[in-house]
């Protein structure tokens, strides 16, 4: 149980995967201009990421393990994860058209986030059990919500900030994400595993 | 409801930020002198160290620019976060970790968001964490307190270690250093000893760490004069206390071998100066009234996990940095009802 517990915390604050495993950058930066829409991204993000962490896990041990396929988990996982937020997408259009219209876009383009490859593969990697699969996931996509709404907080008033003609824009958000990332490293040390 | 405007002539309260920042250091003053007689006179050789780099950072990126720069440099906030940064850093930290430290707070924490009244993070804190991140064994390296170290070393001395990087004959890193008694007493409950076993020891003072509870009560008594000169509000100060007092009295009460007592931690490390001095920021800080009381809890919550559970010894400097990040959030949460518009 504290083991768990221990999984969490680290995933959520410790290895953030996106300050100090500089994964899921892309949406990091595009999707941060404002609160509500990183919201409705971190909403679909954590969703997305928590099944496809579990399904990749099933995949891996009841399918590519027995048959001996292990070389092609990459390739696999890619597929279950295109195949999880196609799932994702048809489930929220046909039982809360609100939501879909909320999260719009953003669905589809989670495929591309590169933490949601990265957790899967991970927990391969670590030999994690079903259940720290899932919440290896679901820490990830929590550490991943809170840090995408605190960078949106911060760059909604960059944007009204005196920055230097030189450094507004990407320039000063990833001058913004870097202080981040050195806050975080305060966090190290508190989970020994 | 009757609001009366009363006639001109309507008299200016004085109330500049040059005149905040030069309260602010005066009431730095009794607290700085506690450091020099504990810590030796390798805290004053930081603090001109860095307020001489300071406002040659500040005017350089001032010029570059295109803004006038007496007039901004006359408003003294790059000395106030040159002499917090300093009164941070360990005593004989070499003049150039100091300067860089400095120069990155001032250029990236500060003029790369638009100067002063922009920057969302604590420019002070930046400068530390850059130091501690990129250089942390020196910045662990603190001089003996004073009567346990075996050799003072006297004001020429500290200008050849830090200017120089030269260590007189007699005098080594070894013999006149030690680790601040936050750092201590960590590593000692890592090697399974209980703080019963500790408190004869080099860390423990009359109140709590030996040394630094003076240091932190005469910054106690400058943070309160600033409360009395009304430069800062109650709810900063007072969250930041709580959220390391009651996490620390909760487990301390549990377990008083393991965990250290609420005392300990509101007088040792940088406690009182994170509280009164660094946390107040005015501009980093949240803005609403609960949001300030928001943001000091968090602050002392996290500063005291960081120094439980965390790698390094002290956590103001990561948790300040972190509440900072949020404070966008704080203030958005916990905007006042404007009178006369519904409640909520």
């Amino acid at each position: 149980m504290s083991e768990l517990a221990l999984i969490l915390v680290a995933t959520v604050l410790v290895n953030n995967f996106v300050l100090t495993q500089f994964l899921g950058l892309c949406p990091f930066m595009g999707v941060s201009r404002k609160v509500e829409t990183s919201l409705g991204m971190a909403l679909a993000t954590a969703f997305v990421l928590t099944l496809s962490s579990v399904v990749s896990y099933l995949v891996s041990t009841w399918v590519l393990a027995p048959l001996g396929l292990e070389y092609l988990r990459t390739i696999a996982f890619i597929l279950v994860i295109a195949a999880v937020v196609q799932f994702t997408e048809m489930v929220v259009r046909y039982t809360s058209p609100l939501l879909h219209r909320v999260l719009g876009i953003f669905l589809p383009l989670i495929t591309t986030n590169c933490a949601v490859l990265g957790v899967a593969l991970l927990n391969v990697q670590e030999q994690h059990s079903f259940a720290a699969s899932a919440l290896y996931g679901f820490g990830a996509s929590m550490g991943f919500a809170l840090v995408l709404v605190l960078f949106a907080g911060l760059r909604e008033r960059l944007a009204v900030a005196d920055v230097p003609v030189p450094f507004q824009g990407a320039a000063i958000a990833l001058v913004t994400a870097g202080i981040m990332s050195l806050a975080f490293m305060g966090f190290s040390g508190l989970v020994k595993m | 409801m009757r609001l009366p405007t009363p006639p001109a002539p309507h008299i200016h309260g004085g109330n500049r930020v040059s005149l905040v920042m030069q309260r602010v250091l005066l009431a730095l003053v009794p607290g700085i002198a506690a450091l020099v007689a504990v810590l030796g006179w390798g805290v004053l050789v930081n603090v001109v160290v860095a307020v001489v780099v300071a406002v040659a950072c500040e005017a350089f990126m001032l010029r570059l620019r295109g803004r006038p720069v007496r007039l901004f440099l006359g408003d003294w906030s790059a000395v106030v976060t040159a002499v917090l940064l300093a009164l941070c850093l360990p005593p004989l930290l070499p003049a150039w970790m100091t300067a860089t430290g400095v120069a990155f707070g001032l250029i990236f924490g500060k003029h790369l968001y638009g100067g002063l009244g922009y920057n969302p993070f604590n420019p002070a804190m930046v400068g530390y964490v850059v130091l501690l991140v990129a250089f942390p064994r020196a910045m662990v390296q603190w001089p003996a307190v004073a009567p346990f170290a075996e050799t003072a070393v006297g004001p020429l001395q500290t200008l050849q270690i830090t200017l120089l990087g030269h260590w007189p004959a007699g005098v080594q890193p070894d013999a006149i250093t030690q680790a601040t008694p936050l750092d201590h007493i960590r590593t000692r409950l890592g090697e399974a000893l209980t703080i019963g076993e500790l408190r004869g020891g080099p860390a423990f003072g009359v109140l709590a760490a030996r040394g630094w509870e003076w240091i932190n009560l005469l910054f106690l008594a400058g943070g309160l004069a600033l409360l009395w000169l009304r430069v800062i509000r109650w709810q900063i100060p007072a969250g930041v206390l709580l959220g390391l007092a009651i996490p620390a009295l909760v487990f301390w009460s549990f377990n008083p071998d393991q965990y250290l007592s609420p005392l300990f931690h509101l007088l040792s490390g940088g406690a009182m100066l994170g509280a009164f001095f660094i946390a107040t920021d005015p501009v980093s800080a949240a803005t609403t009234p609960r949001g300030r009381l928001l943001f000091g809890c968090g602050i002392g919550l996290l500063a005291w996990i960081i120094r439980t559970w965390g790698g390094y010894p002290d956590g103001i400097a990561f948790a300040v940095l972190l509440m900072n990040m949020a404070v966008p959030l704080i203030d958005r949460a916990t905007r006042p009802r404007i009178y006369g518009h519904g409640g909520g």
